[in-house]
């Protein structure tokens, strides 16, 4: 029974934290994630140097065989400081070839993931806030050696900085994921109150698919995926959360009003004390989700609901209570603690929100 | 990270079972006798006082073992392992670590062996949460202390034979943690009053109790003269895992499951209604939350990392679960749910009503709710104390 990281997780943590600290300060990620910004090209060769994008790939495709758990450390040290680099989105398209893909596909696609040359998203539901492949809708015709798809993709995270799109849609032989380049569609990038998380829809018209770049997708693929999704997006939450609470105290030690610190007055010190119970609870539950994924995937639905149905109210309230606390300096778009109030309001529906995954909770608990 | 246990660790819990299923009969059949079998028994096993050096009678369990044997006994609905369970809780760790070797001698044993029960003065009626500040005074006069003030709140008081009591020597201090003194106190001592309180479930659980001209030995101080903050703290801070606490959570939990299930709301099955299947789930997140905070600060602890307040964690999520939980089953079930033992309509003979009245026990005894957001605030984050 152990419950806790290795010596080289821990290494891998401390890795992360220093290079985002130094390499993507707030003042970085504002200019990063500014409207028209280039895509920092030199930023994320030097995540991929750092191996952190193939974490997941198996060393025979040029990655380092790691473990999701080991990605979900990744997640939660960049997401610290609201990086806007797309980890988030490569991890789960590499999580779908991994999944749906077949040796070829593998062999072909997988290395250009694991090593950054190609950037990769993946966009599974059509509707905002349904998670079941009816929320599929986006649907192929049959044409020869393939399908070809007309129609919109809406809410596709990253998709203006992907090479390569991976689209959920119906096509003649069901539900698949169909691989798609950049250069044959039209990205609309969508204004959203999180810009450093920057979100897309994806125009398609008359887009030929061949099969080659076709993964037919069972159900509880689509499942998995989401769930795997909801892994990556908690453990984001857990380092955003985390830091929230952070600055919080910070300015709470600070700022004096009625001649003491704001933090030595109890109604300000127990909603803080308050957070740090959210954020320990929803961070222990996600650190097993993530070891379920492959350790223990029969129980990885409760586990990642339990977590998610947890975080999706929790980081909601505490963006909400981390700017509150600021006072009004908190509402300016200068502070930064904003910026997490607004990424807290992004985590909530990706791949469900509480109602979501509480009703699953109930549903696998028996009620 | 795993959740593997080593064969050792395995053929541990195996132990137990197989104890268990010979040993603990269904609950109906569990009559006096019962009892005192069950506590000679797992005194033999060497399983009360279970993580105490062997010295001292315990069995040098290690945490793993510890937690199996809590989780073990838990899922079972087993008794408890001795009778005094403040004895064993803290009583017992803190004479080891602090008693003189007569002392060792003379109460260890009679824990162990469920001979005597212990109870805890410290609250007084002025000085609650704020324990520090305590004015129940004691005077050294040749060979003995001599004790004068009251205690309140004090659990178990009209039935145990001793108490350990927290005085102060000293009034002229700067600091109000410095000229405290602890003392172990018979409860036959003449001049003890003790005068049992009624709680709003109707249970006579706690007491106050008076001390007039108490004479207490000088050999019964635990500690030297002065420091018995230091020794209240540690014993108090000799906290567990929290695994047999979580396992009693998740078993409340499933009695609350099987009562929505059989539970009309508005002619419907109550199973169907968003709200209750919500609430429901929400606690479930918030016991599993426990669950593996408790196996992160339990792994932290077995690789020899100091905790440090994270108990209080989970401390605070049981605190809102045992009022929430009870709550949320009465009301369920409405009129009904008020219904006390006895009741024609009473749900599970009134066990949800009256322990949705006896919550203060577990959530206001050992720090309230807020005192633990003070300590995560203050130990944890740092913030400036009040």
């Amino acid at each position: 029974m152990n419950f806790g990281f290795t010596q080289e997780q821990e290494m891998l943590r401390d890795q992360v934290r220093r290079f985002m600290t130094e390499a993507c300060p707030m003042a970085t990620v504002r200019e990063l994630t500014a409207i028209d910004a280039p895509f920092s090209d030199s930023l994320w060769n030097q995540i991929a140097e750092l191996g952190w994008l193939g974490l997941i790939v198996p060393e025979p495709y040029g990655g380092i065989g790691l473990k999701w758990i080991d990605l979900a450390l990744v997640l939660e040290e960049t997401a610290r400081g609201l990086s806007p680099l797309p980890i988030l989105s490569q991890a789960l398209a590499t999580a779908a070839v991994l999944r749906a893909g077949n040796d070829e596909q593998r062999a072909n696609w997988l290395p250009a993931l694991a090593s950054g040359t190609t950037r990769a998203t993946l966009a599974l539901y059509d509707e905002p806030n349904w998670f079941d492949p009816k929320a599929v809708t986006l649907t192929g015709t049959t044409v020869d050696g393939g399908i070809e798809l007309n129609g919109r993709k809406p809410f596709v995270s990253d998709a203006m900085s992907s090479d390569q799109l991976l689209l959920a849609c119906h096509g003649p032989a069901g539900l698949s994921l169909a691989v798609i380049g950049q250069s044959q569609v039209t990205v609309t990038r969508e204004p959203s109150m999180d810009t450093t998380k920057p979100t897309g829809s994806v125009h398609l018209d008359h887009v030929h698919v061949p099969d080659g770049c076709l993964m037919p997708l069972t159900n509880e693929d689509l499942a998995y995926l989401s769930d795997c999704g909801a892994v990556a997006v908690t453990a984001e939450m857990v380092g955003a959360a985390d830091t929230t609470l952070t600055m919080t105290c910070n300015y709470a030690k600070e700022r004096i009003q009625f001649g003491k610190p704001i933090g030595q007055y109890q109604g300000v010190k127990h909603r803080l004390a308050d957070m740090f119970v959210d954020v320990e609870s929803f961070r222990s539950l996600l650190y097993y989700a993530a070891w379920c994924v492959d350790d223990a995937p029969d129980e990885l639905p409760r586990a990642i609901s339990l977590a998610k149905g947890y975080a999706s109210d929790a980081f909601a309230k505490i963006g909400i209570d981390g700017v509150g606390l600021h006072g009004a300096i908190g509402f300016t778009a200068e502070y930064d603690v904003q910026l997490y109030l607004k990424r807290s309001k992004w985590s909530r529906p990706m791949y469900g929100d509480s109602d979501y995954h509480l009703e699953r909770v109930a549903t696998l608990g028996g009620i | 990270m795993d959740f593997e246990y080593t064969p050792e660790e395995q053929a541990f819990r195996e132990e137990v079972r197989g104890f268990l299923a010979e040993n603990l009969p269904p609950k109906s059949e569990r009559n006096k006798d019962f009892l005192a079998t069950w506590l000679t028994k797992v005194r033999e096993k060497g399983w009360v006082g279970f993580s105490w050096p062997r010295e001292f009678g315990g069995s040098d369990g290690g945490l793993i073992e510890q937690a199996i044997l809590r989780e073990e006994m838990a899922l079972a609905k087993a008794p408890p392992l001795g009778t005094s369970f403040m004895g064993l809780a803290w009583v017992g760790p803190g004479i080891i670590r602090y008693g003189t070797e007569a002392q060792k001698k003379k109460f260890i044993p009679d824990i162990l062996d469920s001979k005597v029960t212990w109870c805890t003065g410290y609250s007084e009626p002025n000085h609650g949460s704020d324990l520090a500040s305590i004015q129940c005074k004691a005077v050294p006069e040749g060979d003995n202390y001599v004790v004068n003030g009251q205690k309140t709140w004090t659990t178990g008081a009209a039935f145990s034979q001793w108490i350990i009591l927290l005085t102060r020597t000293r009034f002229d201090v700067d600091v109000k943690h410095d000229g405290i003194t602890c003392l172990l106190v018979s409860m036959d001592t003449p001049g003890i009053d003790v005068r049992p309180i009624e709680n709003m479930a109707g249970d006579k659980h706690f007491a106050e109790i008076f001390f007039t001209d108490v004479k207490v030995p000088v050999e019964n101080r635990l500690g030297t003269e002065g420091d018995g903050w230091k020794v209240t703290v540690s014993a108090l801070a000799n906290e567990r895992s929290s695994i047999g606490e979580v396992t009693q959570m998740f078993a409340k939990l499933d009695t609350l499951k099987a009562l929505v299930k059989r539970t009309k709301k508005q002619g419907q099955p109550a199973g169907r209604d968003p709200k209750v299947r919500r609430t429901l789930a929400v606690f479930e997140t918030r016991v599993a939350a426990m669950k593996y905070n408790g196996l992160r600060y339990l792994t932290k602890q077995i690789k020899g990392e100091p905790l440090t307040s994270e108990t209080s964690v989970n401390k605070l999520h049981r605190a809102s679960l045992e009022i929430e939980m009870d709550d949320f089953a009465v009301e369920l079930t409405g009129q009904a749910g008020l219904q006390l033992r006895g009741g024609s309509d009473a749900v599970a003979n009134g066990k949800w009503a009256k322990s949705s009245l006896n919550w203060p026990n577990v959530v206001i005894g050992g720090g309230t709710p807020n005192i633990q957001r003070n300590i995560i605030a203050e130990r944890i984050l740092g913030l400036p104390k009040d």
